[in-house]
């Protein structure tokens, strides 16, 4: 028994180191003073600095940023509508609501990607850019919001939603005062896992983008393609550092975010 | 209800009239964004599927004088993929890959989820979250990672990169819904097990592993379908002879301009995954109810 507990251990840091080091890597590199990635030469700040004045870097970045508040605002208002409505009525027509709503969730990114492309320039005949980004970003983060909100007014007991009708309250009341304090936790955690999932897609913004606007992993694509550089170890150690912040965050507010989402 | 109290039967109404109204508002906005900007496409992909390319990349024309034109119609791409080898080749070689990393990943997780569950109730979350939080990483900083490993040892550009990245990046879909499952065990089953004799290996293969098959088929489903439709990873880490569903689509859609044809290579990966689903799902019932 004991030996065998041994040997799992051993493992399983085996797999963690695994999960790790590659990224560890990246993180030691981007303050490496050569070009290479491939041999410690020395501590340097510059390759933050280069990124300092890369332009086409700053404007992707600020891009991705505005894309990534906007598209997350509309998706956590849709979003939210939409958990509810899962919630509350699962009649009708309605009852086909969650397969709307959780199929973009559950296909291969490529598939929505390339269909967005189709409808947006042969139905539509839409020049691609910030616009048909920011309708495909809300479309795939939407249902992650209203999953999060709907395990939220899951978890509640109906009776106090029984109890503020019974003493008078309007259904606009009702939602105010009760449902809407109590899921609001919910509709944040919501909020941040949209943005992070907004300003971290690849996938479909890569379909739905067209020549005129770029993201910042748009452009970590373009140059990773392209060689090797301590400048892209730079811009991902600050984008992990960013989405730490966020998950620390999103766990603080609702910490039974992360299992809703295994 | 039938005690009379006006106040509480006046509000009961006044919500039961509104709620009509509220629903509508509620669900139609949501519905309405999904319906146009989800399904719309999904269908029109449908029926690109069945049209002929555009003079200049795009489809041609499907309505003439204001009603669908029969002519327009065509079955060409389907008889394009079943005729040629190259593209049953390329989706095996996909479901190949897709079985590879499903293995892999198996392998890596189980000791791990076994790990995570087995230890006190204080350790599992941060144990559990140091396999989510790499995985907040963003992906192509996890490719990139790759690349930068691999590239020295002259790794780069073969099947081994595609699918150490490909593990690499979808291996915390395995591990959570494993470790979710074996966390629920009742031990009671193994000290029952031990105290009637059965050793280590026995009680691993007969109670732990087979009550585990629900996990481990959610997890088959999260990294098996996701792996089918990638490309940005055997087009960073991989060879021309490493392109996979994905990089075909994508080449259909972006450098060819064959869209009817990216359509049609589209439509059968979705009916793939679609059948993956529902396979897993049917898998995991069967096995629960004679668990």
């Amino acid at each position: 028994m004991r030996r065998r507990i041994n040997w799992l251990w051993a493992a399983s840091l085996a797999v963690y180191a695994f999960l790790y080091v590659p990224l560890a890597v990246v993180v030691l590199f981007s303050f490496n003073d050569s070009l290479l990635n491939a041999q410690w030469v020395g501590f340097t700040t510059r390759w933050y600095g280069k990124l300092l004045h890369d332009d086409e870097m700053l404007r992707a970045a600020a891009n991705s940023l505005f894309i990534a508040l906007t598209a997350s605002s509309v998706a956590t208002l849709l979003g939210t509508m939409a958990g509810i409505a899962m919630q509350r009525w699962p009649v009708g027509l309605l009852r086909f609501l969650p397969f709307l709503v959780l199929t973009p969730v559950a296909m291969p990114e490529i598939l929505l990607g390339v269909s967005l492309l189709l409808f947006f320039r042969q139905v539509l005949d839409l020049t691609l850019g910030l616009f048909s980004i920011l309708v495909a970003h809300i479309t795939f983060s939407l249902g992650f919001v209203a999953i999060i909100v709907r395990a939220r007014l899951a978890g509640m007991d109906e009776s106090i939603f029984e109890a503020a009708r019974d003493l008078g309250a309007t259904p606009w009341r009702t939602f105010r005062h009760v449902t809407f304090p109590l899921i609001l936790p919910g509709i944040l955690a919501g909020f941040l896992m949209s943005f992070t999932l907004s300003i971290d897609d690849f996938v479909i913004t890569f379909f739905v983008a067209g020549v005129g606007v770029t993201t910042l992993p748009l452009q970590i694509y373009s140059m990773i393609k392209v060689a090797v550089s301590p400048e892209v170890n730079a811009v991902s150690t600050l984008l992990m550092a960013l989405t730490l912040t966020l998950i620390a965050l999103a766990s603080r507010l609702a910490p039974d975010t992360l299992k809703a989402k295994s | 209800m039938n005690k009379p109290i006006p106040d509480a039967v006046a509000g009961q109404r006044a919500g039961s009239r509104g709620s009509g109204l509220t629903r509508w508002l509620v669900s139609l906005p949501p519905t309405l964004f999904l319906l146009v900007f989800f399904l719309a496409p999904a269908l029109i992909m449908v029926a690109a599927s069945f049209q002929h390319p555009g003079e200049f990349g795009g489809l041609a024309p499907l309505f003439i004088d204001g009603r669908i034109d029969p002519a327009q119609l065509t079955l060409e791409t389907y008889r394009f993929f079943f005729g040629d080898w190259i593209y049953a080749e390329i989706f095996l070689r996909s479901f190949l890959v897709a079985a590879a990393t499903t293995l892999i990943c198996l392998a890596l997780a189980y000791p791990l989820a076994l790990t995570i569950a087995h230890s006190t109730k204080r350790h599992r979350d941060l144990l559990v979250l140091l396999v989510i939080l790499p995985f907040a990483s963003n992906f192509l900083i996890r490719i990139y990672a790759w690349i930068i490993l691999l590239g020295p040892a002259n790794l780069l550009y073969t099947p081994f990169a595609v699918i150490a990245g490909m593990v690499y990046v979808h291996l915390p879909f395995m591990i959570l819904p494993l470790y979710s499952n074996l966390e629920k065990h009742d031990p009671a089953l193994l000290e029952a097990a031990q105290d009637l004799g059965a050793g280590a290996w026995t009680r691993f293969w007969r109670i732990t592993f087979p009550l585990s098959l629900p996990g481990i088929w959610s997890g088959t489903a999260l990294v098996f379908i996701p792996v089918l439709g990638m490309f940005a990873i055997p087009e960073l880490l991989g060879g021309t002879g490493d392109l996979l569903i994905g990089n075909l689509i994508k080449e259909q859609f972006l450098d060819n301009r064959d869209w009817p044809l990216g359509s049609t290579l589209s439509l059968l990966l979705t009916l793939a995954v679609l059948a993956l689903a529902a396979l897993s799902a049917w898998a995991g019932r069967s096995r629960r109810r004679s668990a």
